[in-house]
């Protein structure tokens, strides 16, 4: 039986994974880019079998307004990294770094 | 019902609308050549649509179902909020026009940010505050990176996407911790679900994810790590609007998540702010130190200024958010003047942005250089102008709220962050001299840097009324 905790645990690995694709990587900012995919995915792992749990729609509707959401910001995000990459020839992690912060 | 719910969304709509609609007209007609026009029509509507909201009779209406409200609260924000950015906008023109960036998403893109916040601050609803906070946010990406040929712009860009989506996504996941434990996402049932049955594990882990994700977009230490870099990387006139606008949205939205769904477990949220205000507070103090780039050291200092506004939210009182609407109100009318005077910062045609080149500014130009002490001063807190009284209202609801050690804390990060605005005031009066900084100065930015300095001198007798303004925003929202 794979209860509403199973679905908690995977949405769980699958942000943490996430969230690690962004620190950990040092090669490739699109791996950056794909990590956030999966955040934002793990919260819509969440969200429908919270919904199912409850018998409630709304979580439903929220997952189609984070879908929605998830894609203009892929699209937002790789637009500025095609100007990233003209101006400096490259996109890797570690090569962002004019300003030092 | 329909028509009910649209007339109470309608300053949004109309803007969000007039956004599409000179979307529409700009790219069918002259394209960049239409831009100054767009500017003026974009600043006055704002200005329009903020004295409208300000003149709106008391009352509080929800609209579709409880996912937007508009109450006192929203009006006093969404009235500042609308006027900051009209006047960042009006102000950016000069430099844009300088710079060759005067391109038509411009005014746009600041409009659809702004339409954002305003939805930011009514959100009723996890939903609509996610929705407020994404357009919001991916204008402001966009804008970031608004120079494309600059590496910089380009740089602040992406670490500002990076960050920003990943505190989305925190954001998200606290929210839907939130739902699952509470069983709506609506901000009157989520309070109604704690009051009855109190905070559960499960809450208290989704609340926490939402205030990292709400500290992030507030730029609180310890999510500040992205402001510096932005702040120092986009185009001077983004990075007014950054430390304007979008701060107040933050916090409006802070208080309005905190207080509306969070009411009743004041004690939970509370130690997490005071923390966060906390940190902010040293860390702009002490971090600002070390800095000679101008527009980094505004970042530290608006870091550093949230942490105060923090203090106010934290007291978790009606006094305290009424202490955070003034300080917000006070921090933007200063940084719009002190921005003002960093946008004309350049020498050949290339823009500045060395604390050292102020050196002996005052031979240059004694009034302006009066004008940016009495700033400075301000930005400190020095009595008896106004950013003083900002600080002493977050101070005493701070001690009101029996959070003395954290008003005591307060004082002494405001003594170590005079240190850098004093500094400035050292170059400015007995610096080495430089070649100096050019004297031009459009009128409109002369206008502003007095206007904004003579607020700071002389508001200090009533603040203007905004004390019993605020009171009544913040009466609204605790109600």
């Amino acid at each position: 039986m794979i209860t509403l905790e199973h679905y908690l645990a995977v949405a769980a690995v699958l942000f943490v994974i996430g969230i690690f694709g962004i620190f950990v990587n040092r090669k490739n900012v699109i791996i950056i880019l794909m990590s956030i995919e999966l955040m934002l995915l793990a919260v819509n792992v969440n969200l429908v079998a919270f919904s199912v749990h409850l018998g409630d729609l709304v979580g439903q509707v929220f997952t189609l307004f984070v879908l929605t959401v998830a894609a203009a910001e892929a699209a937002i995000g790789l637009a500025i990294l095609v100007c990233f990459f003209r101006n400096r020839g490259t996109i890797a992690v570690e090569d962002v770094n004019v300003m030092k912060g | 019902m329909i028509a009910n719910d649209l007339n109470t969304v309608l300053p949004e709509l109309i803007l969000a609308v007039y956004a599409m609609g000179a979307l529409m007209f700009a790219v069918y007609t002259g394209k960049d050549r239409t831009t100054p026009l767009l500017i003026w029509v974009t600043a006055l509507l704002m200005f329009g649509l903020g004295g409208w909201i300000a003149l709106m009779p008391d009352g509080s209406h929800e609209a579709f179902n409880g996912a937007f409200i508009d109450d006192g609260f929203s009006r006093f924000t969404k009235t500042l909020m609308l006027w900051a950015s009209g006047l960042v906008l009006l102000l950016s023109k000069d430099y844009l026009s300088r710079n060759d960036m005067l391109k038509f998403e411009f005014p746009i893109l600041i409009a659809l940010a702004t339409v954002g916040m305003m939805m930011m601050v009514s959100a009723g609803d996890l939903m609509s505050l996610y929705m407020g906070l994404e357009l919001q946010s991916l204008s402001l990406y966009v804008i970031a990176a608004f120079r494309r040929d600059s590496l910089k712009s380009t740089e602040a860009g992406l670490k500002y996407f990076v960050l920003g989506a990943l505190s989305s996504g925190m954001l998200l996941y606290g929210a839907s911790f939130v739902y699952g434990t509470t069983g709506t996402t609506n901000f009157a049932g989520i309070s109604s679900v704690i009051a009855a049955e109190g905070m559960t594990l499960g809450m208290l882990f989704g609340m926490v994810f939402m205030c990292v994700g709400l500290g992030f977009k507030i730029s609180a230490a310890p999510f500040h790590m992205w402001t510096p870099d932005v702040y120092e990387g986009s185009p001077t006139p983004v990075t007014a609007f950054f430390a304007s606008a979008p701060k107040v949205a933050a916090a409006g939205l802070f208080a309005r998540v905190m207080h509306d769904a969070f009411g009743d477990a004041t004690a939970d949220w509370t130690q997490i702010i005071a923390f966060l205000s906390l940190v902010s507070m040293f860390l702009g103090a002490v971090a600002a130190i070390g800095q000679t780039n101008i527009k980094r050291l505004m970042a530290y200092s608006s870091i550093a200024h949230m942490g105060f506004a923090l203090m106010g939210l934290a007291s978790g009182t009606q006094e305290g958010v009424q202490a955070l609407l003034i300080y917000m109100a006070i921090y933007v009318v200063m940084n719009i003047g002190t921005f003002a005077f960093i946008l004309n910062m350049e020498k050949d045609g290339r823009a500045v942005t060395d604390i050292r080149s102020l050196g002996m500014y005052s031979k240059v130009s004694p009034g302006r250089a009066l004008a940016l002490v009495v700033l400075m001063f301000s930005l400190a807190g020095i009595p008896p102008l106004v950013g003083f009284f900002g600080k002493l209202f977050v101070l005493q609801a701070a001690v009101n709220a029996g959070l003395t050690w954290l008003a005591i804390a307060g004082v002494i990060a405001s003594v170590i962050g005079a240190f850098y605005y004093l500094r400035i005031i050292y170059y400015i009066y007995f610096g080495a001299e430089t070649d100096g900084l050019e004297v031009r100065m459009p009128t409109l930015h002369y206008a502003v840097l007095i206007a904004s300095a003579a607020i700071m001198l002389f508001g200090s007798i009533n603040l203007f009324g905004l004390e019993a303004y605020a009171g009544a925003a913040a009466e609204a929202l605790l109600k």
